[in-house]
């Protein structure tokens, strides 16, 4: 086990007086977030966008940098040897993390949004004319336009169900959606936008009842719940590594190996072939059929030290720590004069978005980061579900492990300041 | 000095509270959108230009943040008046202000109150909000340029 993992369990037993579930001494993993680490002290309410890294993802890519520089899946020398090695057991660790049955059903791609793409090429564009993918009104700009770049290429129909007033997609909304041309399902497990989280393992089971595909974006999901994919029953899931504690530039997808196997590889280039000749290519085997030219070493690695962070927290405890937050934020947000929560999800993971009267969210961001509060204010990728609610953009805080109870009054004071200056 | 010495002054909000020029022009000549999509920021902005190509009146209308609002109406407020190549001009010497460039003390003390949005540039991701309807008059004008029917005038300039 790296040492930073025993660093981190010594944390966890000197619980101090925390006012959540999660110690307040995680925050000292977290550069930014010691004390002296940035000035104003950060409140750092944007997680949904990107998490912030502990030391021991940071000290991972370090690690590879300067102990193992080596290219993978080919040297012969001890270095490279390490470097695979390391490599492999980041995607062994991924596996485990979401319960894949084999690591070779686990693709490492830039982002979520790459392995979305690469649904789109590998899968969808073996789909025909009048062929229909169905997506929600909850969908990232990530979960959307793939599909719409599908339909000009294949012809086929993309269809969306729509959320309610409330931000939810009800179930028998989706399933009236299906319809035996429905080829292909993908929706967010966890709305970015609104927080709202979806019946994944029901939207999945009724999709397969019309013999249609799955795929589970859960960009959202990874950081705030577990993701057992073989629970789900999901047949693709993607996800990025930065919002998992993880870094930039890595990704996954996992995809069940009958599916991957039936799949053209949709880059070509090196360590995604066994021979080529000017004639004929053979293709490597899983994963690496997927996986075309020198992979994102380092990330990769981080995003598997990322993975053993986050579970080493609990995911039990990590639920309980966002769910007293988001609460106690969304009740100190109703009682503050002109806000308007906006979405009100039966479900609703670590995320709010909300309006003030009177005052444009980015004056609202400007104002607030000036405070050290840093939150998003935009249409956060998904200008659909704005549109659906009539705005062009919210102010969206989003909570995770290293927040606490302080973190949701330094928002409310600054609200109140950006009342006082704007109003 | 904080945000609201550099951005929210007291000028600065009391344009975006209550701008002018705010509303319809119904006998404009030219007109054009001001999108920006990442903010979700929209406008319209009008024109009356007389025969000269002077512009003689203009209005916006639309939604988006204090600063866009504000300096709309500041901008529109000093436009009147002025030629197509006076305010290209004054266009540059704002885009250039609100940069963080420092314009000839002349050029600026051509801005008026304008100069009141000197410290956006210290915001890379407000400075856009700034220059919205700036673009926008800009676009309007480069209509007329094309318009040489009275079909074209209307499909490019209104």
């Amino acid at each position: 086990m790296p040492c930073w993992t025993a660093v981190f369990l010594l944390a966890m037993t000197n619980n101090s007086t925390s006012d959540v579930l999660l110690p307040a001494t995680i925050r000292e993993q977290f550069a930014c977030l010691r004390e002296g680490g940035s000035q104003p002290p950060l409140v750092y309410l944007d997680s949904a966008s990107t998490a912030l890294k502990p030391d021991g993802v940071i000290a991972a890519l370090t690690d590879y940098y300067r102990n193992m520089p080596a290219n993978i899946h080919r040297g012969l020398y001890p270095m490279s040897e390490a470097a695979t090695a390391a490599f492999e057991a980041a995607r062994a660790t991924v596996q485990k993390f979401i319960n894949a049955r084999e690591s070779r059903e686990i693709i490492f791609t830039s982002g979520a949004t790459d392995a979305i793409n690469l649904v789109a090429r590998g899968f969808g564009d073996g789909l025909r004319a009048g062929d229909e993918v169905l997506i929600t009104g909850l969908e990232h700009h990530a979960n959307i336009v793939p599909w719409q770049l599908l339909r000009e290429r294949r012809g086929i129909v993309l269809r969306v169900v729509a959320m309610d007033a409330q931000g939810d997609v009800p179930l028998d909304a989706f399933r009236a959606a299906l319809n035996g041309r429905t080829r292909l399902v993908a929706f967010t497990a966890i709305s970015n936008a609104l927080g709202t989280e979806l019946p994944v393992a029901e939207m999945i089971e009724s999709a397969h009842a019309v013999g249609a595909t799955t795929v589970v974006d859960a960009a959202q999901a990874v950081a705030c719940r577990r993701v057992d994919v073989q629970k789900w029953n999901c047949d693709f899931l993607a996800f990025s590594g930065h919002k998992l504690f993880g870094p930039t530039g890595i990704g996954v997808l996992y995809a069940r190996e009958a599916l991957l196997q039936a799949m053209p590889p949709v880059k070509g280039g090196g360590d995604m072939i066994l021979s080529v000749t000017f004639e004929r290519t053979t293709y490597n085997e899983l994963p690496h059929k997927f996986e075309a030219g020198t992979p994102p070493i380092a990330q990769a690695i981080g995003l598997g030290v990322a993975t053993e962070w986050v579970t080493a927290l609990g995911f039990d405890q990590i639920e309980a720590h966002e769910r007293v937050l988001v609460d106690a934020a969304l009740k100190q947000l109703e009682a503050l004069p002109g806000v308007q929560i906006i979405g009100r999800p039966g479900k609703r993971r670590s995320i709010i978005s909300f309006t003030l009267d009177g005052i444009h969210p980015h004056d609202v961001g400007t104002i607030l980061g000036e405070d050290g509060v840093a939150i998003r204010a935009g249409h956060h990728c998904a200008q659909p579900a704005m549109e659906h609610f009539g705005i062009p953009a919210t102010i969206r805080a989003s909570f995770s492990v290293y927040n606490t109870l302080a973190d949701v009054k330094a928002l409310i004071v600054g609200l109140r300041r950006v009342q006082e200056i704007m109003l | 000095m904080s945000v609201t010495d550099e951005i929210y002054q007291d000028l600065i909000l009391h344009h975006s509270r209550r701008p002018r020029h705010y509303g319809p022009l119904p006998d404009a000549t030219h007109a054009a959108a001001g999108d920006n999509p990442l903010c979700g920021d929209r406008y319209e902005v009008r024109l009356r230009l007389d025969e000269k190509s002077i512009i003689r009146d203009a209005a916006f209308e639309g939604s988006g943040c204090a600063i866009s609002k504000a300096s709309a109406s500041l901008m529109l407020d000093t436009v009147i008046g002025l030629s197509r190549d006076e305010f290209e001009e004054l266009f540059r010497t704002f885009h250039a202000l609100v940069s963080g460039e420092t314009p000839s003390p002349e050029a600026v003390a051509q801005l008026g109150k304008l100069a009141a949005l000197s410290g956006i540039w210290k915001y890379p991701a407000r400075v856009k909000c700034a220059i919205l309807c700036w673009h926008a008059v800009h676009s309007a004008l480069a209509g007329q340029a094309h318009a040489s029917s009275e079909e074209e005038f209307a499909s490019n300039s209104l």
